[in-house]
């Protein structure tokens, strides 16, 4: 038997939900169980008490809300990589989600267990950010919203208490044409990224109108690249421009561990940043850079 | 004190009721209590594959889900894809093409071919390559698995 002892529990309805998560102290949430069961097979958690979400039909699904898409928590990653709405509206998750593990962990795996576990060099995570995506969580006060932005706390840590539990993800679409590119170097396919950079791309002629860049695994938590941003804002995104926001993607600070320095996660910052960006400008429309 | 739960689970066509501990993965359950141990567990958290098995039709990784979980649900194991004597065309292509040495990873190479050829009619050899990437073999080598999961792809898409 590989885990510790725990009281399972696996609410049917919301209210189920509420009523366990007010009377039980030291619990776990289980979504796809992707990453906590093996944080429970090799005992680096040890929960008393495992709340199971998989019987609440209402955590899962994508709407389509004209300028918003919402996606329930415990939406599976296989559900989202065969979506229409998502493939329409959200095209950029689908190139990310051929990078979450293998079709055996997306089976089981969602959305909602990505952005709580938020390792660093998860690919959902850095999407909603990418396209200041809005969380709603369940807590012992009720409902509230989150920004995508005050969601990493630290290294794994979103912001989410003991008994919160996250429902919802209300991501804003971009409106019109625009191009998108989303690359990601890890020594073997399905492995952690070491470096993934992701890019929304709206032009206006050859002009950028508007420009979103985020980078996952470089760092402790997903950022986004708004220096950049800032500096391409009303430019041109020729050769001297991309060459200028690749160096500003490399100077920013990065991970060291056993496997991989920060110098080569640095490089590669650089380069997956360049080619998401080549990529949502071929898509945008734009001429190639030179 | 131990946590248990009676599950009623359908594994290979026929349905078992049984009490299990609510911390016991679907892998232990299928090994140590069906006596299933066609089911091979490596790793045991996630990475190596060879605990995959069919839950309702979708390939899962034994391992990660909990027997509790598998309450209601359909599985298929290893031991319930042959037709009687007849192999299954991805058993039999791993037959004819030298795909398997030790055997540790078969089973869950070829219950994640399965599916994944079902879903992927006229996979490609590269389309196999990724289907396989979660599965890790470390005798055989992959030529000869991928080279039975491309015959398997093809002969299943020309049958259907």
């Amino acid at each position: 038997m590989k885990p510790a002892p725990f009281i399972y529990h696996n609410p049917g309805s919301m209210d189920e939900l509420a009523a366990i998560m007010g009377s039980v102290e030291d619990v776990k949430v289980l979504a796809g169980g992707q990453s906590l069961v093996p944080m429970l097979n090799m005992r680096y958690a040890q929960p008393e008490h495992i709340v199971d979400l998989n019987r609440i039909t209402d955590l899962s699904g994508i709407e389509d809300n004209g300028d918003r898409v919402a996606i329930g928590a415990m939406t599976r990653q296989s559900a989202l990589i065969k979506s229409d709405v998502i493939a329409a509206k959200l095209p950029i998750m689908i190139d990310a989600l051929q990078w979450v593990g293998h079709f055996q962990t997306r089976a089981r795996g969602t959305i909602g267990g990505s952005l709580c576990h938020l390792d660093p060099s998860a690919e959902l995570p850095s999407i909603c950010l990418l396209y200041d995506a809005n969380l709603t969580v369940h807590g012992p006060d009720g409902e509230r919203q989150i920004p995508m932005t005050e969601w990493p706390l630290a290294y794994m840590m979103p912001n989410l208490g003991e008994k919160d539990v996250l429902v919802k993800i209300e991501i804003p679409v971009w409106s019109g044409d625009y191009g998108y590119g989303f690359q990601e170097y890890a020594r073997r396919h399905g492995d952690f990224a070491i470096v993934a950079a992701g890019a929304l791309l709206k032009l206006k002629g050859d002009i950028v109108e508007k420009v979103a860049i985020v980078l996952a695994g470089a760092q402790q938590v997903p950022y986004r690249l708004s220096e950049a941003e800032d500096y391409l804002a009303g430019k041109p995104l020729d050769a001297n421009n991309l060459s200028h926001v690749s160096d500003i993607a490399q100077q920013q600070e990065a991970m060291s561990d056993a496997y991989i320095e920060s110098d080569y996660r640095k490089r590669l910052a650089g380069v997956m940043t360049r080619r998401a960006l080549e990529a949502a400008i071929e898509r945008a429309g734009g001429a190639k850079p030179s | 004190m131990s946590d248990t739960r009676e599950i009623s689970v359908t594994v290979n066509g026929e349905t078992h009721k049984d009490t299990v501990e609510t911390r016991m993965h679907l892998g232990d359950f299928l090994r140590l209590q069906l006596r299933l141990t066609g089911t091979h567990l490596g790793c045991e958290h996630g990475v190596c594959g060879a605990c995959t098995v069919l839950v309702d039709g979708e390939a899962v990784r034994s391992c990660l889900m909990l027997a509790v979980q598998a309450d209601g649900k359909d599985v298929t194991t290893i031991e319930g894809i042959a037709n009687g004597e007849e192999l299954h065309p991805v058993q039999r292509a791993f037959r004819e093409n030298h795909a398997l040495q030790c055997g540790f990873c078969t089973p869950g190479m070829i219950i994640s071919l399965i599916a994944f050829i079902k879903e992927n009619p006229g996979a490609t050899e590269s389309d196999i390559r990724t289907a396989i990437s979660g599965n890790l073999c470390r005798c055989t080598g992959y030529q000869s698995i991928v080279a039975a999961g491309v015959q398997a792809a093809s002969e299943m898409s020309g049958a259907s």
